[in-house]
């Protein structure tokens, strides 16, 4: 059963999306994303390091053909920044796709909502294909598909925080609410998480930290494919109604004695 | 002539094009530059002539999540 991602009329297979920051090395990050199975993958936009000449290149080691590179905004505080880094980004020729980022709170790193909405627009009419990170907040997430947003990404939980899906309710509103797809950014810590935040119906899930940060990445990142996999089967499967009280699976009648 | 790349002061020969900042560098990789507030196409970079003053910023990918 054909069961893809949609995104802009791009057809996924894979439900797992994943950063590459915070690895161990960039060898750990490969067999991470092979091992995930993502087929989107999350960069920063930083001043290139002067001094740093002949360093290795991060895009040695993304496999462009099998993955599309999604840059972020990250760590933008203003619409401007936002608008700025993506225009930079879409100059480096490998993505016209970016995943916006507009930050209200250096703590919590929750977004700001009104810069973000306002960078979304002047994004979309140039053309970028922008998936924003956004609060559970389903009047925001509206504005944002109303703005041409091609996903909405709501936060779990404070960017890497790991503490999983804290507003599941929420999210279960948030898929109600919109189209496009709803992807979990943020806030997941090990594979239960994501396997919840599936069964919820959302699209996807977006991470970095809690494969990256994990004792055993690779594992990890396996964990996290299988993870999505079966949260994504469940939801498509039905869970059964929650009833207070037992009810027995095997026959009442026949019973030894 | 007196530019500020990345936020340090460079000085390099009149007249230079970007391509030439990039190669006075010794930057080979995949960049994008914008100056003075205002991102450059690829196509611009041979051709637009840098003056004393201008402020650039020579960005690439660098790994990053969220």
């Amino acid at each position: 059963m054909d069961d893809a991602l949609l995104i802009a009329g791009k057809r996924f297979t894979s439900r797992l999306l994943i950063g590459t920051g915070k690895y161990p090395s960039f060898e750990v990050m490969k067999q991470c994303h092979e091992a995930s199975g993502a087929e989107l993958v999350t960069v920063a936009v930083r001043r290139l390091d002067l001094k740093a000449q002949g360093e290795a290149s991060l895009l040695n080691w993304i496999d462009t053909s099998q993955r599309t590179l999604l840059p972020n905004t990250a760590l933008c505080y203003t619409a401007e920044d936002a608008v700025r880094t993506c225009r930079l980004a879409r100059e480096l020729g490998m993505s016209h796709w970016v995943k916006l980022e507009v930050l209200g709170d250096e703590k919590t790193l929750f977004p700001d909502v009104e810069q973000t909405l306002a960078a979304a627009r002047i994004l979309v009419k140039e053309g970028f294909v922008v998936l924003p990170y956004t609060t559970d907040d389903i009047i925001i997430a509206r504005k944002l598909e109303d703005a041409g947003c091609a996903a909405v990404m709501p936060l779990a939980a404070p960017i890497g925080s790991g503490l999983g899906i804290r507003n599941p309710h929420n999210l279960r509103l948030l898929r109600e609410a919109v189209k496009v797809p709803v992807i979990v950014d943020a806030g997941v810590g090990t594979a239960s998480d994501v396997a919840i935040a599936m069964e919820l119906g959302c699209d996807g899930v977006l991470l970095n930290t809690a494969v990256a940060g994990a004792r055993d990445p690779v594992r990890m990142a396996r964990a996290m494919r299988l993870g999505v996999e079966a949260g994504r089967e469940a939801f498509l499967a039905g869970r059964i109604p929650r009833k207070a009280y037992g009810s027995a699976s095997s026959p009442l009648d026949g019973l030894v004695g | 002539m007196v530019l500020v790349v990345n936020g340090e002061r460079r000085e390099v020969p009149a007249g230079c094009t970007v391509v030439d900042l990039l190669q006075l560098l010794g930057i080979r990789g995949r960049v994008a530059v914008e100056r003075n507030g205002t991102v450059l196409r690829q196509g611009e970079l041979a051709e637009t002539r840098l003056v004393e003053g201008d402020v650039l910023e020579v960005v690439t990918f660098v790994g990053g999540g969220a």
